[in-house]
């Protein structure tokens, strides 16, 4: 019991923003908000926001391997797109009786992790860092996607599921729960919403206990300098490939429930665009909160698709001014900064209230 | 087919595949040899030379004029982004990824909204020769030429010239330089320059040969990361050796399985190069001599 209570006080720490009743104050005004929010929308603006949440888990990832980690990693859609073909290939094949589909994510985002164990091993074990594995990662995830661009022929089929090239595979059943009489299949609105958000704040919760645990301490110690953190002792390598592969299994959720939501999933989706986007979320959230990550991309993603209305060719070039920007004006990220402030203002005035 | 010809088809392949690797490589290396900048919009660049070379061309230029435009203003355009953007991040070698990456994304959509999804496209010259059954095209033999070239010339740059000089003190000894007087700033600068005006040659060379789209770079970048990535960090010890290793795995794998097994083929081979040299071959060979 001790050791569970001590797990919950895990939950903040030094290396996220945000302590102190008021914070988890707000935290739960703001969970109440979005439990209650799809009863007073409509389906298509809470199977909208479901979109939104599923980029969350792969801004995480970054947050996480990026952010706290300190290894640029260009691979995380690389991750996204072979779980989402996975859960593809697996359910077009078991179709989704008895509860197969949670089978079939479990299953898609092992592979991933899977995957990048091989590819950790290679590149950590080989102490790549730095900018070489942002190239490497990126250099991979370049290669899935016209890997899978040239599938397009008959030939390319797993099972009974077609890859079929450029355009993608569709039609894969949607996550299904199975339940006595009528499973309940969650279609890309209120179903799936309220499991994201649970999947949201599980994950959430988890990292910051992951990240203010010993864990977390030494892999902050690593970004900041591996050669001392070596010196006390923690194999870094370890470390970074289990970060690593904890960052791609996150990654993996989000292209499976990505999948599930639209059932749809293309190369494109591990393309340069593709792969520039959760950064410039996280770059402008700040990569080295958790929180800041969650409302950088939200916030970003918001943005970017109201302009996309108005011309989605703007909306990328303005994309990539603000990652420039950010860059040069704001290393830290905005949400971040802002949160800083925040954090000190509040300090001025409990510290004068007594 | 008998084992001339065969041969001659081989040696082809292999000095295709390196002129391409070389051509694309030598801008992304000069930057990170010299640097430790990695240039994301390296590929951007090549379709910027690429660009204004098929647009002189389309003007009534003759091409070598063309391609010469191309690289001056790639060069050109290296200069301005260096100032803007990369001066500002040399101590966050991270983060000038990320804001070239920006800037990549910044210029391809760019030239989608400005000049359309496609360009018409300049002619390959000289047309081909005939070898046993086979015709090729002599415009391959003179890129293979120009790779030779462009190694020649960076070599007589670095090693010869008094800015060479310059340059080497400034990357081996950034502080050292300046106190002897050598505006690093303006060393970096044209440093930067010339890595990106050597992408716009490989944009302008290779522009007769292939569809201009404003994703073209997309398709030099990888071969670049490679190179360089296998290559570490000198631009003669490293990219030439890389060039002509990876020709190697990608023309076999190539005339062996098709185009997209050449690109897996480099893809498998840096990560198992890099498990072993970590430091890349210049890495390697640097470590052998002292």
């Amino acid at each position: 019991m001790t050791g569970f209570m001590s797990l919950f006080r895990r939950l903040e720490g030094p290396q996220t923003v945000g302590r102190g009743p008021a914070f988890w104050s707000l935290f739960a005004l703001v969970l109440a908000v979005a439990l209650a929010y799809p009863q007073f929308s409509d389906g298509y603006t809470v199977g909208n926001t479901v979109y939104f949440f599923v980029w969350v888990f792969i801004a995480l990832s970054l947050c996480l391997i990026w952010g706290y980690g300190g290894s640029l990693s260009f691979g995380q859609t690389a991750f996204f797109g072979i779980a989402g073909y996975g859960y593809g290939i697996l359910t077009i094949n078991f179709g989704s009786a008895y509860g197969f589909t949670l089978i079939a994510l479990v299953a898609a985002v092992a592979i991933a992790a899977l995957f990048a164990v091989l590819l950790g091993y290679f590149m950590f074990f080989g102490r790549i860092a730095g900018v070489f594995l942002g190239i490497v990662t990126l250099a991979v995830t370049l290669m899935l996607e016209r890997f899978m661009a040239q599938t397009a022929g008959p030939e390319w089929r797993i099972g009974s599921a077609r890859l079929n090239g450029f355009n993608g595979m569709s039609a894969m059943p949607p996550l299904t729960i199975p339940w006595p009489g009528e499973p309940i299949v969650l279609f890309a609105d209120v179903g799936l919403y309220y499991l994201v958000l649970g999947l949201l704040v599980f994950v959430y919760l988890g990292l910051r206990i992951l990240m203010n645990s010993s864990f977390g301490n030494v892999i902050v110690a690593i970004r900041e300098n591996p050669e001392r953190a070596e010196m006390l002792g923690y194999d870094v390598r370890k470390y970074q490939l289990i970060t690593f592969v904890i960052g791609a299994a996150l990654a993996g959720l989000s292209g499976v429930l990505y999948t599930a939501w639209g059932q749809y999933i293309t190369p494109s989706s591990m393309g340069m665009t593709a792969a520039a986007l959760p950064l410039i979320w996280v770059a402008v959230g700040g990569r080295s909160d958790l929180t800041s990550t969650v409302v950088g991309t939200l916030v970003v993603l918001a943005g970017f698709q109201a302009l996309t209305i108005y011309g989605s060719q703007y909306a990328l070039v303005f994309m990539g001014v603000l990652l420039v920007l950010t860059v040069l004006i704001a290393p830290n990220g905005l949400v971040l900064g802002v949160m800083n402030w925040l954090g000190r203002l509040t300090a001025r005035f409990t510290r004068k209230a007594p | 087919m008998d084992i001339a010809t065969l041969a001659f088809s081989a040696l082809y392949q292999f000095g295709d595949a390196f002129a391409f690797l070389v051509l694309s490589a030598c801008g992304l290396a000069v930057i990170f040899g010299m640097m430790g900048v990695i240039n994301l919009a390296h590929g951007e660049f090549i379709m910027c030379g690429a660009y204004v070379t098929a647009a002189t061309v389309h003007a009534g230029l003759p091409l070598p004029l063309g391609i010469l435009a191309g690289t001056v203003v790639s060069a050109l355009v290296g200069v301005m982004v260096e100032l803007v953007v990369i001066r500002h991040l040399y101590d966050r070698p991270l983060d000038t990824i990320v804001a070239t990456w920006g800037l990549s994304l910044i210029a391809t959509q760019g030239t989608l909204i400005m000049v359309g999804s496609t360009m018409a496209g300049v002619g390959t010259p000289f047309g081909s020769f005939q070898v046993g059954a086979y015709s090729y095209s002599i415009y391959r033999i003179v890129l293979f030429c120009a790779a030779l070239g462009v190694l020649a010339c960076l070599y007589a740059l670095f090693n010869w010239t008094r800015f060479g000089v310059l340059a080497r003190a400034t990357i081996q000894v950034p502080h050292m330089a300046a106190a002897l007087g050598v505006d690093t700033r303006l060393i970096y600068s044209l440093t930067f320059a010339c890595g990106a005006g050597l992408a716009g040659l490989a944009g302008g060379l290779y522009a007769p040969t292939m569809t201009l789209v404003p994703t073209m770079g997309a398709t030099f970048i990888m071969e670049a990361f490679v190179t360089v990535v296998i290559g570490g960090a000198d631009v003669f010890l490293g990219t030439a050796p890389a060039g002509g290793v990876l020709a190697v795995v990608k023309a076999a794998m190539t005339s062996w399985q098709g185009q997209l097994f050449g690109q897996i083929g480099l893809l498998v081979a840096v990560i198992i190069v890099v498990r072993v040299l970590p430091k890349g071959i210049s890495g390697f060979v640097l470590r052998e001599r002292t």
